[in-house]
């Protein structure tokens, strides 16, 4: 397929491997921020294909992860009420919540649907005005334009039976927590492409002038990832601490304009839980006052997050990327994508899971 | 989650911003995707679909550019 299959071009990641060997004096430790260049790195091998002394940790880019286990449970009670269809992305469903999921919740009779698009949620609002749809709205910069313009459609078409159970969250505000730690030991990010596909790079520029990292925005597919690292080993070996943008062929320095429009219209900006990580300022989207009609927690109760309980499951630390899935006790023997003990291990872009897919049990 | 996946536009619907609608190929399959995010594409034009959203058109010359240049100094060096 076009813009996939040059990508993975094994010739052109060999030579980008070897630039890097040669740009290389020292040793550096650099993030990818996104799962799915995670996911990327680890099914393609790519950490392997590197040079020693370059180290990829892997960052909390996993909504799916993320999402606190207090909106699972809400989701959850919400999808129990008869007259609700409860509408998710197929990642969420098997995310445990306290003391269930939402695909247990379903072979236990409610309704709860997976969707491909927000817009199948506002479909089925539209094809059943007596059943009341919500659709748990979860996802990064990347995903809140859809939601924002299903609230939009909803409005459209007049539905009094939709709305969302918002858990968006705001990737700035997760490097800024790992970049803050005393033992932070990241040394440069490779930026989430998809996500600077929204909302641009300019707000990037003040990380980068205030932790003194580089970041490049970065592509998906191993060539993308391979160059990314390489115009991170560059800034590092020279000194220099800019924002560059290795994803040109998606990403414009200014972003969507029109899905920053859309976001903008419809969510406002606010502090959000980060499973495994906390309270973050100005981490997430809620729903503004102006659509309260189409806010679930304006329908159905807010949902109040509660300290955190004790788990053997390791997700914070991973989600940091100071440890990585194989130094957890549970990976692969308690822990496994049947019988996940946290998000990281059933998201097919958590951590966890893609460690376990592609380098067997604990390696 | 953030996963997005590029198609061609095949033929574009609708006029208002929030239902323009197009008709796009992924090698060999067509969907319907949204392209209210993208009112500079036309049909012809790669877009990048995320959640049946065109959040991106593709750069084609900027992705040639970058592909030769990257061909071209690699194998120079």
């Amino acid at each position: 397929m076009k813009f996939v299959d040059e990508y993975r071009d094994g010739e052109l990641a060999e030579r980008l491997t070897r630039r890097i060997a040669r740009l290389q004096t020292r040793p550096w430790t650099i993030m990818e921020v996104c799962g799915g260049q995670t996911h990327a790195i680890v099914r393609f091998g790519l950490d392997r294909l590197l040079p020693d002394g370059i180290e990829l940790v892997h960052g909390p880019g996993c909504p799916v992860c993320v999402t606190p286990i207090e909106v699972i449970d809400r989701a959850l009670e919400i999808a129990a009420r008869p007259d609700v269809v409860l509408c998710t992305f197929g990642d969420m469903a098997r995310v445990p919540g306290t003391h269930s999921d939402l695909l247990t919740c379903k072979a236990e009779g409610a309704d709860v649907r997976i969707v491909y698009s927000p817009l199948d949620a506002v479909g089925i609002a539209q094809a059943h005005p007596e059943r009341e749809v919500v659709f748990l709205a979860v996802g990064f910069e990347t995903t809140a334009p859809p939601t924002a313009h299903a609230v939009l459609q909803a409005r459209r078409l007049s539905l009094s039976n939709f709305s969302l159970l918002v858990s968006h969250v705001l990737v700035p505000a997760a490097m800024e927590v790992i970049l803050a730690a005393p033992d932070n030991r990241v040394q440069g990010f490779l930026a989430a492409g998809h996500v600077c596909a929204i909302t641009g790079y300019e707000d990037y520029d003040a990380v980068a002038r205030a932790h003194r990292v580089p970041i490049v925005v970065t592509g998906f597919e191993p060539v993308d990832v391979l160059e990314g690292v390489a115009m991170c080993v560059e800034q590092l070996e020279s000194g220099r601490c800019e924002v560059d943008n290795q994803y040109r062929r998606i990403v414009r320095r200014e972003g969507n304009r029109a899905a920053q429009a859309a976001v903008e219209e419809v969510f406002m900006v606010t502090e959000r839980r980060w499973r495994g990580i906390g309270d973050l300022p100005e981490s997430g989207l809620a729903v503004r006052p102006a659509f309260a009609q189409f806010d679930a927690e304006a329908r159905f109760g807010p949902v109040v997050c509660s300290p955190e309980a004790e788990t053997p499951c390791i997700a914070g630390e991973i989600l940091r990327g100071r440890a990585r899935p194989d130094a957890c006790p549970a990976f692969g023997a308690e822990c496994t994508p049947e019988s996940p003990l946290g998000a990281p291990m059933v998201s097919s872009e958590g951590a966890c899971a893609a460690y376990l897919r592609y380098r067997g049990s604990a390696a | 989650m953030c996963l997005a996946v590029p198609g061609r536009i095949e033929t574009i619907t609708g006029t208002d911003p929030l239902e323009r609608r197009g008709r796009v190929e992924f090698g060999g399959v067509r969907r319907e995707v949204q392209l209210a995010f993208v009112p500079e594409a036309e049909a012809g034009d790669w877009v990048l679909v995320h959640v049946g959203f065109a959040i991106a058109r593709i750069d084609e010359d900027e992705a040639e550019r970058v592909l030769s240049a990257l061909s071209a100094v690699e194998a120079a060096s």
